[in-house]
């Protein structure tokens, strides 16, 4: 049984479709990533699996429970970090939390909240009233709070929106620790190096439709072109043209700077040669790889369009 | 604690923390209220030629009735519609709460406001005027009827409100004027029969019909008929109310 399974689900908002037919699963204690731009659907898929939206057709379930016919089993095996930075002004840190616990009928939590406190660094504010912490404080009180009932499914909607560096890998590294221990995590984010760090796998959508889900590794040798930028010392006017006739693909990016797009990396020393042979001395070479921006802005490029 | 325990709890607590705004201020706006009418009216309205409750002490549970109604309703709406507007709503919807304690809650949580409030209306008009109660039972089963009703109006205007505004305009334009042709400052029995006729199709005149004979036994129409109507239209909003968070209309998308 899967942790999460999405099956056809699809939502409209009147003529707006926000998600169409989409399909796929998630493993126990899989660190899934779920990418797309503004409006790919994202939220609305989080929310459908949440609750807090109803779907038009299609089932989901979190650890095998429907979230429509068994909502109270699926809500308890699920714990949401909200993408908007929401608190009640009425109470402190710790009251919140302690409210949270009992709405999932845990009676004594106080042990487990003060280690979530203790791992998201927010000991020092328990007793604080939440209208006096700092954005970053409020979003761990987010986190604290999908945490509470210890589910055994983490979604988390761009948790590091507006975050700092310091409180991103605190951040991170409590969740790496969560997942270690066998939590399924489910992350949207726009910091794609975060979804290339910490995802084993990847859904991408994009107009409400799933257009790619891989595995993190096969994304990144999926278009395993090379870029190489080579300096050169000198450039004699003459040679210029013939450089360039030699390398289709070359853009010059500045004076004497070239970069040159290669199919693998085994012929860049070929290029390198023929570059000297034609009276090029090298100044600096460097080799970039595409990571997964790049290979994100490729797989949205290549999906169709919508229009309705 | 359940869901239901904890949602009630923390309602509670919600209106508690800012009690003087909650309870110390409708208590005084009704001792104001007392204060004014009673020096502008009490020797020009006799209430019951026949008896010694004098238009004061006829006050006092009109007044604390309208307070109770308003901080109900006040209660859940607010509470709702701040929570809606302020996106932490989720942090109920999120949870395996069912439908049923998360209606419960919230209006236990308004009944209790609201019956504060006029124990308090009441509590403190004795200080001036002495309050008889004729039926503790009357008192309390038109006190928690009204209650509800008005915490189930309440909540119904929280879901259906997309901004302040509309639960203002409720309030104002709904609430108020129901409250005030119900009866709180006279007897119906003084009006002309046509304005007598108006006020019988408000169910907000038989609470306070029923609550006031609660206090001195004198009721303007049959007990029997108030209870009925009030029971009625309490089942009516409930069950409204109930059906919508079931729907969950405007709560989740």
């Amino acid at each position: 049984m899967p942790a999460l399974e999405i099956n056809r689900v699809s939502k409209s908002y009147g003529a707006l479709k926000a998600v169409r037919n989409v399909s796929f699963s998630v493993p126990r204690g899989e660190f899934f990533g779920l990418l797309g731009p503004n409006g790919a659907g994202k939220t609305t898929l989080i929310n459908s699996l949440a609750g807090l939206c109803r779907i038009d057709q299609g089932f989901i379930k979190v650890m095998g429970h429907d979230v429509k016919k068994n909502y109270q089993s699926a809500r308890r095996a699920l714990g949401v970090v909200p993408q908007e930075l929401v608190f009640d002004p009425f109470f402190t840190v710790r009251e919140t939390l302690t409210f949270q616990s009992g709405y999932f009928g845990i009676k004594s939590n106080d042990s487990w909240i003060d280690e979530i406190l203790d791992g998201l660094d927010l000991s020092e504010k328990s007793n604080a009233n939440m209208r006096s912490l700092s954005g970053g404080m409020k979003r761990r009180v987010l986190v604290a709070q999908a945490l509470v009932h210890r589910p055994p499914v983490i979604i988390l909607d761009e948790p590091t929106a507006g975050v700092d560096v310091d409180l991103r890998k605190n951040l991170w590294a409590f969740i790496q620790k969560l997942n270690d221990a066998g939590h399924t995590i489910v992350l949207t984010t726009h910091y794609l190096e975060e979804a290339e760090s910490l995802c084993s796998r990847i859904g991408m959508l994009k107009n409400g439709e799933l257009v790619c889900i891989e595995s993190t590794d096969r994304l990144l040798q999926r278009d395993k072109e090379c870029l190489v930028r080579v300096r050169v010392k000198t450039s004699p006017v003459k040679s210029m043209p013939a450089l360039e006739e030699m390398l289709s693909e070359t853009v010059c990016v500045d004076l004497g700077e070239y970069l040159i797009k290669v199919p693998n990396a085994s012929e860049i020393e070929g290029i390198l040669r023929r570059t000297r042979e034609l009276g090029f001395e090298i100044d600096a070479v460097e080799t970039e790889t595409e990571d997964l921006e790049d290979v994100f802005l490729s797989i949205m490029k290549a999906a169709p369009e919508r229009s309705e | 604690m359940s869901g239901f325990s904890t949602l009630l709890l923390k309602e509670t607590l919600r209106f508690w923390k800012v009690g003087f705004q909650t309870i110390g201020a409708p208590v005084l706006t009704s001792l104001l209220y007392l204060l004014i009418f009673s020096h502008a009216l009490k020797n020009r309205i006799s209430v019951y030629p026949d008896s010694e409750i004098d238009y004061l002490t006829f006050l006092v549970p009109g007044l604390a009735m309208m307070s109770l109604l308003q901080n109900a309703f006040a209660n859940t709406s607010s509470s709702l519609a701040q929570s809606k507007m302020m996106g932490n709503i989720v942090f109920i919807l999120l949870t395996p709460i069912s439908h049923h304690a998360l209606f419960a809650a919230y209006i236990t949580a308004a009944c209790v406001r609201g019956l504060f409030v006029a124990a308090g209306v009441v509590v403190a008009a004795m200080f001036f005027v002495n309050v008889p109660i004729h039926n503790i039972f009357l008192v309390l089963f038109f006190g928690t009827c009204g209650g509800v009703m008005l915490a189930a109006l309440g909540l119904i205007a929280g879901i259906w409100a997309e901004k302040f505004d509309h639960i203002a305009a409720f309030q104002n334009f709904v609430i108020l004027p129901m409250t005030f042709l119900s009866g709180v400052f006279y007897s119906v029995q003084s009006l002309p029969p046509m304005w007598q006729t108006v006020s019988h199709v408000n169910p907000f005149f038989y609470l306070i019909d029923g609550f006031r004979a609660g206090f001195f036994g004198r009721p303007d129409v049959p007990l029997e008929l108030s209870i009925f109507v009030v029971s009625m239209v309490t089942v009516f909003l409930s069950l409204g109310c109930f059906s919508l968070i079931r729907s969950g209309y405007k709560l989740r998308g």
